[in-house]
């Protein structure tokens, strides 16, 4: 018979981390590596449930003896590498591309940003006033979650958690090349008509808020988003038997959001149409 | 899978073209009509992974409905994707992606009109604005401005590609508005392009060794081939072994001739000691690099070469099955590889029994689309295999997880074509050729301000001064470009500097593949920086963030001084630093890292905006 | 296109009582209302049952069912478990000993066949699709068996579109040739299991040419099957409602289960079986007895030593014999043996077949107290209505899943108005009964449960957080059991390999609703992505895929009646008749359609299908109706 699978043991792979030896399991990342380490590194396009993309670049640091600076997020660690997170050239390329992308996309709703903005003295403005932008319009066309390219930084995330890495709906891809490349449907057809199910697992990825749930986007637009006045509650999902851990943000006693632990054995922080968005019977109150 | 689909149906042509590459559907769930013949289907369906595994096949799909129509519709693209089992929304991606494919109504005919270096020192924009007035609507043509056509030779170039069956191409070059708007409008009557050897100024020379057979033999004729020394090449390493190919191309000191000089022998190695099966070997002939056509001189001229390189390649790294990416303008190239490959199947050069020597090896053409990007090897390997062309991270190397995720050894048409004059005269002797750091013939492209434009092979070592003299470089040269638009520019006192890859190193440029543009005082130095920023934003893919918007960024501030000279520039030229620097850095691939050379070479080496 | 909303039920924030069946509801307070409600339970001690809940916690499952057999005095208690899964706890418990699916979501993902039979799961089961879909990616080859292609169906390897209600020729055809192809595991088969002999001569008549023409589907895809099957190292089979609910439910749960006794695949980690359960805690509400036959910890009521134990805990007496299950109560409530029902949280007036039948006898009680959230149909009848707690936003306690893990839940929002937690009406109810029952949160009743529970003994609320859920059986507070059950059938040790599993000897019977000329079209039912059994949940939200209910044909007949996708047609079977608008799927064959019962309040679907239930179970044949379709005279086209 065949016994519960260990896995191979993992070896640990021993380098050098802004000078000090660091060890981690052989797989690991630099970036899992500095997380371990305490070290903060930047990331925008890095999810914990999806394998790094590594687009947005803000993650990288000085590898001896390359080249070019390496990605973090999905550079795995080696045995002997001599790596330097915070050089003035890694720092340089972080600073220029918060640059590139607060000069070309709406970061209001982006976690941190404005930290980093501060951090490494980035001047989105010193492109001039005529810098190309994405001038994208919000996309409403249901009921349940918008579609704000304005603020998409084409991290890719949330065509993997549509795409084979958890949905496997496909239902958007990135279209197009480019400053002009833009995640879109096919023929950039409404959501309504695509192949959409409306699971909201894009949602739960995206770093920038240009995805968000219906509620959220007409809540900040009446100003009535209160971040700090919601609490976060786990529990488990009412509809069919799989038991999908949900957890319900809930402000002035209604719920506003919902999400699933990143680390749910379940889930592994996706949902189905009914659990991310089949709440609002509870609170049909009147 | 799951795959959903709107209403609209493929007409008829459009389902023709379709089934012509890919065979009827096999089942009504496929496609085909649900009828009392299809009545089984309804109670079994096989798909799964099987299915899945079509996917490579999207890009040839969008080519068959493009070739015919002219245009991807929504109806075409859905029978596509369900003969296919691919998702509509990544074939949308994966359309839309290329520059050659139009997912909007357009008329049957277009005529691409290069507008890139050479042709723009020609004198494109006229070109391009005279076939515009003349085109207009109504006339059945759309015109597309085209980057680099590699016509440089007989610059400006315009291309004409009418869709239908078969589609038809003609290419115009050197290009008058009359004679352009004549290809157009008449493709099947339009004058033949004159033969490869007239690119190749040296033909017939004795000396040659890469260029030895174009002009001379009759690149459609494999027994003319054979009477010319073809084959001798596979036999020998027959002889050898594989082991033995390798040993010798890496005694002869091979290395990459696409730019990034990497030597052969090592990555043949590495690709042939892994243990995953099955390996692949994939030939870059998608050359775009603007100010590049050596491989379409090469395989327009010598096919068999490439034909009988690429097996004793593949032989080499343990692949039986090869792909010859062709860069989708080069329509002749395409004919003469197409006809080649069938007569080496028809002859038992390609196929089960490789020579009679219990070897199988085939090679299948897969054809780019319009999109720079694809010469990077892995971003060529996602456009193989039927996703949009964007380059993958590495580590991991090809050589580890290539196409379809398995060993893959990438070599460029010129890199490949050493490989016979190495096992064909000996490593020594080959090696004997050229620098002790630079083995073996190179071949140059040169185009711009010279007498004789063409492809010229010498060995390493000639100085830039000897090929421009031999190419007949004008009065008032101001900036040569070597390596194209990827590379960088050098002043005319600096002709000295020895054509090897540690000379142009030493001198602080680099060989790139081989271009070399000559520039005179007429040409303003701002508008050419222009059109190569115009380019890179162009090409860029768009998947990191440091090209994406960096390209852009630079192209803004090139436009804001294009006027401007000295203390006015400066604030920019700082600022084209500091994005340059971050393109270089932190960018995926050699695109976005190389996009900055020529831009900073002709700020330091020329002095371009003081 | 148009876009139809189903009915949206608003809370129900304060009980209700009315004086006579027909007059309306008054508000009340909730010491009336509870005075009403005991009286009427009270004056009915003996002919009482209770609809427990399968939507609520663990916790209140088992107090409800303590309430059942200690204040009340039976063991008529049961949940609409009944109408979903109860032949996959009945199959399984006579195959294994226990009920519950062997297999965890983690091992589909690590396994190397994955079966789905009669299972939607990409609709019906979306997360555990992704675990399938995740072990696609990793290699595995997936199959389904189902009479329509479905979105699940469109990922296999290999799709079988069998005729409705013929899973057990399929099934015996698939183990004949695995036995004649000489597949079978036989050091399992002699170790593990009983009545080989007997089931080899079972499915001996089943060739598969013979299987061929009764399933419809060819010879070749059937044997393809059984080899892949019986060749895989590991293999899942899993299934939903398209096997149980059929009058023959627990039989086809039976037939499947021999296959994975004939080729070994249970007890071992990636091959073993899964039930996928419809209900977020239909699961839990069995393990916990709210169900006639057993105790909680899946205690057989039968055992004298159970019963003693639960004696002593509870100080009571509890009836040495099963109860009534679900349908067995409405056929009590016909016979008139049956004259009060305490419903919480089931909404029967609408999910059970033949629905006007189900709300004749309700409204023929003597006294119906229901306890819901909304004021469903089944409130609707009632002489009492008790406003209840959501519990998986607005309680504290537990549920189980489909995979045997119990996981917390917890309250989240405040309910509206007087509406109380369904544990602390039961007190309060039990108390009026003279049961002085308190417990001062959910952990004090489950703490109760842990301690008359062996295996769920281990569970304590805290390990729980800490695990994300734990999965049964867990005796020990201190160690984790395997992902998967009945590894013991592996064991070397006889006495350790215990009880041999049995083959069963089930014959193949066809739908009861046979389709003849006058009802001509085979019409089965199922869940859709964005909606969820009577819709009175799901109804909530604006979801952008919802269309509302219609009949689904496939092309060809929809050409053949001359019908066009919105065209209202009257949709009739020999029990009823209903007026639906057309879709057109291709995924359905000639005489086959295709309807939910997500919109009862626009298309009572269930007016149409017919009451035949398992006699093991009590399972519905939910899947299998004989219906007829009829253009309207004047086509109404709708907007």
């Amino acid at each position: 018979m065949t016994a519960i699978p260990l896995g191979v043991p993992r070896r640990l792979v021993e380098f050098t981390l802004d000078g000090q030896e660091v060890r981690v399991p052989e797989g690991s990342t630099i970036l899992d590596a500095c997380r371990a380490a305490g070290k903060e590194v930047p990331t925008l396009c890095q999810g914990d449930t999806l394998t790094p993309k590594n687009a947005c670049r803000v993650c990288v640091v000085e590898l001896e003896g390359a080249r070019t600076l390496v990605p973090a997020c999905s550079r795995k660690a080696e045995a002997g590498m001599e790596v330097r997170t915070d050089t003035e050239r890694a720092r340089h390329s972080r600073k220029l591309v918060i640059e590139l992308l607060a000069s070309s996309v709406d970061l209001s709703t982006t976690p941190e940003v404005a930290g980093w903005i501060k951090e490494y003295e980035a001047k989105p403005d010193r492109f001039g006033p005529d810098a190309a932008r994405l001038d994208e319009e919000p996309k409403i066309d249901n009921g349940l979650y918008v579609r704000d390219y304005d603020k998409c930084i084409l991290c890719y995330k949330c065509v993997d958690a549509c795409g084979d890495q958890w949905q496997n709906t496909f239902a958007i891809s990135v279209s197009g090349r480019g400053f002009d490349a833009r995640i879109a449907v096919e023929h950039d057809a409404p959501l309504t008509d695509s192949a959409c199910v409306y699971c909201g697992n894009c949602i739960e990825v995206c770093p920038t808020g240009a995805l968000s749930f219906k509620s959220e986007f007409d809540m900040r637009a009446a100003g009535t988003w209160d971040e700090s006045a919601q609490t976060e509650t786990t529990t488990v999902c009412a509809y069919c038997g799989v038991g999908c851990n949900l957890t319900l943000h809930v402000q002035d006693n209604e719920i506003v959001k919902v999400t699933s632990p990143h680390d749910n054995p379940v889930t592994h922080g996706n949902l189905c149409i009914k659990g991310r968005f089949g709440y609002q019977h509870v609170q049909n109150r009147d | 899978m799951d795959l959903h689909f709107g209403d609209s149906k493929p007409t008829d042509e459009e389902r023709a073209a379709i089934d012509a590459l890919l065979g009827p559907p096999e089942s009504s769930w496929e496609g085909a009509a649900r009828d009392e013949m299809r009545a089984a289907d309804l109670r079994w369906a096989r798909g799964g992974r099987e299915a899945r595994e079509r996917r490579d096949l999207l890009l040839p799909g969008l080519h068959a409905v493009n070739d015919r129509i002219g245009w991807v519709s929504e109806g075409a693209l859905d029978y596509l994707c369900r003969r296919l089992t691919v998702p509509p929304a990544e074939a949308y991606g994966v359309a839309t992606f290329y520059a050659m494919f139009s997912v909007r109504p357009r008329p049957a005919t277009v005529l691409h009109v290069c507008t890139d270096l050479a042709c723009a020192a020609a004198g494109a924009a006229e070109l391009c604005a005279g076939v515009e007035a003349r085109l207009g609507p109504g006339s059945g043509v759309g015109v597309q401005r085209s980057p680099c056509l590699g016509l440089c030779e007989r610059a400006p170039a315009a291309l004409a590609v009418r869709a239908g069956d078969p589609v038809r191409t003609a290419v115009s070059a050197p290009a008058t508005v009359a004679r352009a708007a004549e290809a157009a409008s008449a493709p099947d009557s339009a004058p033949e392009e004159p033969p490869a050897a007239f690119a190749v100024p040296q033909s017939g020379d004795p000396s040659l060794v890469l260029l030895s057979r174009v002009g001379v033999v009759d690149p459609a004729s494999l027994d003319d081939y054979r009477a010319h020394g073809g084959y001798a090449a596979l036999r020998q390493a027959f002889a050898l072994g594989p082991a033995g190919v390798i040993r010798e191309v890496t005694d002869a000191g091979l290395v990459g001739r696409g730019g990034a000089a990497f030597p052969t022998g090592r990555k043949w190695q590495a690709t042939a000691s892994q243990p995953d099966r099955p390996h692949y070997l994939v030939c870059n002939a998608d050359e775009s690099e603007p100010g590049t056509f050596k491989d379409r001189v090469v395989m327009e001229g010598d096919p068999y070469a490439l034909v009988e390189a690429m097996t004793i390649a593949a032989y080499a790294v343990g692949a039986h099955k090869g792909y010859l990416y062709l860069r989708g303008e080069y329509p002749r190239a395409l004919r003469r590889m197409e006809h080649a490959i069938g007569q080496a199947r028809a002859r038992g050069l390609l196929g089960e029994d490789v020579l009679g020597q219990g070897y199988a090896f085939d090679i299948e053409i897969r054809r780019g689309a319009g999109a720079y990007i694809c010469g990077e090897e892995t971003a060529l390997f996602n456009s193989i295999e039927g996703y949009r062309g964007e380059p993958r991270s590495k580590p991991p190397f090809p050589v580890e997880k290539g196409l379809f995720g398995r060993p893959t050894a990438e070599n460029n048409v010129e890199t490949l074509v050493n490989v016979l004059p190495i096992l064909t005269r000996g490593a020594e002797a080959y090696a004997a050729i050229g620098t002790p750091g630079s083995t073996g013939p190179k071949l140059y492209c040169v185009s711009g301000s010279v007498d004789r434009p063409g492809i010229y092979e010498l060995p390493f070592g000639a100085t830039l001064g000897e090929l421009l003299a031999l190419a007949g470089v004008r009065e008032r040269l101001r900036a040569v470009l070597l390596g194209g638009a990827a590379g960088g520019f050098v002043r005319p006192d600096e002709l000295d500097i020895p054509l090897t890859f540690e000379g142009t190193r030493a001198a602080g440029t680099t060989l790139g593949s081989g271009v070399v543009m000559a520039f005179d005082d007429t040409v303003p130095l701002p508008r050419l920086l222009l059109r190569i920023a115009e380019f890179f934003r162009d090409e860029s893919c768009g998947q990191c963030v440091p090209c994406r918007v960096g390209t852009v960024r630079q192209e803004e501030a090139l436009h804001r001084i294009a006027e401007r000279r000295g203390a006015a520039a400066a604030d920019d030229l700082a600022l084209l630093r500091e994005v340059g620097r971050a393109m270089r850095d932190a960018s995926i691939c050699g695109l976005g890292q190389t996009a900055w050379n020529a831009v900073e070479s002709a700020i330091d080496r020329l002095g371009a905006y003081e | 296109m148009r876009k139809r909303e189903s009915k949206i039920y608003a809370r129900l924030t304060h009980p209700l009582v009315r004086d006579a069946r027909d007059e309306p509801f008054r508000r009340a307070t909730w010491d009336e209302a509870l005075t009403r409600a005991a009286a009427g339970l009270s004056a009915a001690r003996g002919a009482f049952g209770l609809f427990s809940c399968a939507r609520a916690t663990n916790e209140m499952n088992y107090v409800a069912q303590k309430f059942a057999r200690v204040v009340m005095g039976t063991n008529n208690v049961d949940s609409c478990n009944r109408t979903c899964h109860a032949p996959s706890v009945a199959g399984l418990s006579a195959a294994f000993g226990s009920g519950g699916g062997t297999s965890s979501y983690a091992e589909v993902e690590e396994t190397d066949l994955i079966v789905m039979w009669g299972s939607n799961a990409r609709f019906a089961h979306p997360i555990f699709f992704q675990h399938v879909l995740r072990g696609i990616r990793n290699g595995a080859r997936m199959y389904a068996v189902d009479p329509r292609r479905t979105s699940t169906a469109e990922w296999a390897e290999s799709w079988l579109g069998l005729n409705v209600g013929t899973d057990i020729p399929m099934a015996h055809a698939i183990g004949r040739e695995i036995i004649h192809a000489g597949l079978a595991n036989h050091a399992f088969i002699e170790r593990a299991t009983s009545g080989f002999e007997e089931y080899q001569a079972l499915v001996e008549p089943w060739t598969l040419s013979l299987a061929e023409k009764v399933t419809g589907v060819p010879a070749a895809a059937i044997r393809q099957l059984a080899h892949a099957y019986a060749r895989a190292e590991r293999a899942q089979l899993c299934w939903t409602l398209g096997i149980t609910e059929h009058h023959n439910g627990t039989d086809n749960v039976r037939a499947l289960i021999n296959l994975t006794l004939l080729t070994g695949h249970v007890g071992r980690h990636g091959s073993g079986l899964q039930p996928l359960r419809g209900q977020n805690n239909v699961q839990g509400g069995g393990d916990m007895g709210a169900i006639p036959n057993r105790l909680p910890g899946f205690q057989d009521i039968l055992d004298p030593a159970a019963r003693l134990k639960f004696e002593s805990a509870w100080d009571t007496v509890i009836q040495p014999h099963y109860g009534l299950n679900l349908t067995e109560m409405f056929e009590a409530m016909e016979e008139g043996t049956l004259k009060a029902v305490y419903c919480i949280g089931e909404n029967p007036a609408q999910s059970e077949a033949d629905s006007e039948q189900a709300v004749r006898r309700l409204g023929a009680l003597d006294f119906l107290v229901v306890q819901d959230i909304f004021l469903t149909k089944t409130a609707q009848l009632a002489d009492v209505v008790l406003p209840a707690t959501a519990g998986w936003a607005e309680t504290e306690g537990t549920t189980t899943n489909s995979e045997r893990r119990v996981q917390r839940v917890r309250a989240a929002v405040t309910p509206p108005g007087e509406a109380r937690e369904d544990i602390d009406i039961l007190c309060d109810l039990a108390t009026r009964l003279g049961h002085d029952w308190k417990y001062t949160d959910a952990e004090a009743v489950w703490n109760e449960l842990r301690s008359v529970s062996p295996d769920h003994y281990g569970m304590t609320y805290e390990r729980l957080a800490e695990h994300q859920g734990i999965q049964w059986p867990c005796p020990d507070t201190a160690r984790l059991e395997p992902t998967y059950l009945h590894g013991r059938l592996w064991a070397s040790d006889p006495a350790e390999r215990g009880r041999p599993a049995p083959f069963g000897i089930v014959q193949h019977d066809p739908p009861v609703d046979l389709t003849d000329e006058e009802y001509p079209i085979r019409l089965t039912t199922g869940r859709r992505l964005d909606s969820y059994n009577t819709g009175v949940q799901s109804g909530g939200f604006a979801s952008p895929l919802r269309r509302g209910e219609y009949v689904e044909l496939c092309p060809e007949d929809a050409e053949h009646y001359g019908v066009v996708v919105g065209e209202e047609v009257q949709v009739s079977s020999r029990r009823g008749s209903v007026v639906a608008p057309v879709w057109i799927d291709t995924a359905l064959r000639p005489g086959l359609a295709f309807m939910t019962m997500h919109f009862p309040d626009e298309v009572d679907t269930n007016q149409l299908t017919i009451e035949a239930n398992c006699p093991i179970a009590g399972t519905a044949e939910f899947k299998a109706s004989a219906i007829r379709i009829e253009k309207l005279p004047v086509a109404t086209q709708v907007r």
